[in-house]
């Protein structure tokens, strides 16, 4: 099981020597492709999997949850294009996201454009806005970006809120009209997937491509020592504005895609909440590698998910309240666990078969030293 | 005049809640470098304790006393249990504290339902006094009152105690502390005592300002804290104060003279324009994260 390179490009995998090099190993770094032929075809698959999903995969209740999962694992994604490979914690990522869902959702709602163009024209907004205020964030290094960034994102939220006009909705948000008709309706499930498994390959291609980019190996150097940067003669501020505004450029993009998904434009998505819940996904999977993020957003959405479910089935009502309490609140849960997979697993979830490994190598050297 | 005298009295009493959240969270990240999301699930377990305490037949002071000392035990366990062993990764404690404030409200809103519920005020504080014309809620006076005893407090522990000096000493450089060979790191545990303490008060005392309890009161609370903490300097307690003062009047003029909601924004505008125009005079801020 030594084939999974999980590892980020930037720490060399350990013992990627002579041994790399058999073929059957070349032919195994591209075990992506095969995943994604699968998750192409997982549509017309009838095959069940009880405890994962409710219904067989190819049925509309399990595409959509699938198709959350996705979107969720490439916002994670490009949120740690901020994050894990920058350097910067920013607070304000559903901003962008928020942005995208509602311009679209507004402009074909108020100004009557097709869907196409209010998409377009929705994620230039984001991106604008990204650039906006990235421009002024990033004058401010460490938390205080931070703080400006939560500020932002919390006056973005209170616009929403507030409902300016009557046009984004205030609480209830607004359910969008006139969506293409392949996306529309329970039987168009799958087209929502394919979207969102484009999204998220789009999405890991791009960040793939940025930080292997001369620009990506200037955010690596200002993730680890700012200063230095500066003394090579670079300026940081503009290397991070671009991080930050394809990091907003991407969320925007989810934002659009999530539109699609849920039919409508929810203030949910405009909070800290939201933006904590996507550090919690980047941290779960791995911050700074090429997939953790990604699989951390699945495995949270997916999570989130059955365990609502589960607080809603009558199985625990049953229980004593000591577990019930805690076992019928999804977000307690996943605090916990966030927090235990902070202390026992830090490098996240992609980094557990690494882990598992040297600790069996670990062991095995101490019964030689012994023997 | 009997508009803007209950304005100012409003927007102070605001003012004085946010200086009881920011006063803890910039001591805090002042001396530790921890930007503290748990305390807002401090303010929420100070407001349910007191509820808990007042709904059960305590009366107003003594629940008050109890909400503050179960949210100081939380902060102490808080800071031993889960801060302490991550002390040399800074980057990990703010994670954990973020899981915190997603697991605590969750919590208490498994245990008491997510709806608001009433706080029991007692007589004396609900009423209302005339002043210059204006009528005006008594429990301002409660809030501003409470504000400036623990500015006072804060001061008079920071200026006359040993641990106050450390604690000064350990804002200013903490490498520096611990080479003269003092242990910062329980001066570690009597900040974050100090500041949940603060926190469950203003907890407490939110709870007679709003009327009510919700779990999700504490965050709404900690974000405006953030502000007050960035305005104010990082680690300056007198800066905190002043930038409550300034934040809480903002936001009431502007809510009532201008549509509701705008409060909000003017004071996120305020804090942008600050940013921009004086990025070096808020010096503390550029020290990088981890």
């Amino acid at each position: 099981m030594r084939t999974l390179t999980l590892t980020p490009p930037h720490t060399p995998a350990p013992a990627a020597g002579a041994a790399a090099r058999s073929p059957l190993r070349r032919a195994l770094r591209w075990w992506p492709l095969p995943v994604l032929a699968l998750l192409v075809i997982a549509p017309y698959s009838a095959l069940s999997l009880p405890g994962l999903f409710d219904g067989p995969l190819g049925s509309p209740g399990t595409l959509q949850l699938l198709a959350l999962c996705l979107v969720f694992g490439a916002l994670a994604t490009g949120y740690d294009l901020l994050l894990g490979r920058t350097g910067l914690l920013s607070f304000g990522h559903a901003l962008y996201f928020a942005a995208g869902t509602y311009a679209t959702n507004t402009l074909m709602l108020e100004s009557g454009l097709g869907f196409w163009t209010s998409a377009l024209l929705g994620l230039l907004f984001g991106t604008a806005l990204a650039v906006l205020l990235g421009s002024v964030c990033l004058r401010v290094g460490g938390i205080g970006f931070s703080m400006v960034t939560l500020a932002f994102a919390q006056a973005g939220s209170i616009v929403v809120l507030n409902d300016p006009g009557g046009v984004t909705g205030g609480e209830e948000g607004r359910a969008a009209q006139d969506l293409p008709s392949a996306f529309v309706g329970i039987q168009h499930t799958a087209n929502l997937y394919w979207i969102a498994l484009a999204y998220l390959v789009v999405t890991l291609a791009a960040v793939d491509w940025a930080v292997r980019s001369p620009t990506g190996r200037v955010w690596e150097g200002i993730r680890e020592n700012e200063r230095r940067v500066e003394v090579l003669g670079l300026r940081p501020y503009g290397y991070k504005l671009v991080a930050f505004v394809l990091a907003g450029a991407l969320a925007a993009l989810g934002g659009i895609v999530y539109l699609l998904l849920t039919g409508g434009a929810t203030p949910q998505t405009t909070t800290t909440d939201f933006t904590l819940s996507l550090l919690v996904m980047v941290v779960l999977g791995g911050s700074g590698s090429r997939w953790g993020p990604a699989v951390g957003g699945i495995l949270y959405t997916w999570a989130q998910q059955r365990l609502t479910d589960l607080a809603g089935s009558g199985s625990i009502a049953g229980l004593p309240a000591v577990l019930r309490v805690p076992l019928s609140q999804p977000l307690f849960l996943l605090g916990a666990l966030f927090v235990l997979v902070v202390y026992a697993l830090p490098g996240g979830v992609v980094r557990l078969p690494d882990r598992i490994r040297t600790g069996r190598a670990a062991r095995r050297g101490t019964r030689e030293v012994a023997a | 005049m009997p508009t803007v005298v209950l304005l100012t009295l409003t927007g102070l009493g605001l003012g004085a809640l946010y200086f009881l959240v920011a006063s803890g969270l910039s001591l805090i990240f002042g001396l530790m470098d921890v930007l503290n999301f748990a305390h807002g699930a401090l303010i929420a377990i100070g407001a349910y304790a007191t509820w808990w305490a007042a709904s059960n037949g305590s009366g107003f002071p003594l629940a008050v006393g109890f909400g503050t000392a179960v949210g100081t035990a939380a902060a102490v366990l808080l800071e031993l249990g889960l801060i302490r062993p991550l002390y040399r990764r800074p980057r990990e404690q703010v994670l954990v504290t973020v899981g915190v404030s997603l697991a605590v409200p969750a919590l208490l809103a498994g245990i008491w339902g997510t709806d608001t519920r009433p706080f029991p005020t007692p007589a004396a504080l609900a009423g209302t006094f005339r002043l210059l014309g204006a009528t005006v809620p008594v429990n301002r006076l409660l809030l501003i009152g409470a504000a400036l005893l623990v500015l006072i407090g804060l001061e008079l522990f920071l200026a006359r105690t040993r641990f106050g000096l450390v604690v000064r000493a350990g804002v200013e450089d903490r490498a520096m502390v611990t080479a003269l060979g003092i242990d910062v790191r329980r001066a570690f545990t009597v900040v974050f005592a100090i500041g949940g303490a603060a926190a469950a008060l203003a907890g407490a005392l939110g709870g007679v300002y709003y009327g009510e309890v919700d779990p999700g009161q504490g965050g709404s609370l900690l974000i405006f804290a953030f502000v007050v903490v960035v305005m104010g300097g990082l680690g300056s307690v007198r800066g905190a104060a002043l930038a409550s003062v300034v934040v809480g009047l903002v936001q009431q003029f502007a809510d009532y003279y201008t549509t509701g909601g705008l409060g909000d924004l003017s004071v996120v505008v305020m804090l942008a324009a600050l940013l921009l125009l004086r990025p070096r005079g808020l010096a503390r801020l550029t020290g990088s994260l981890a």
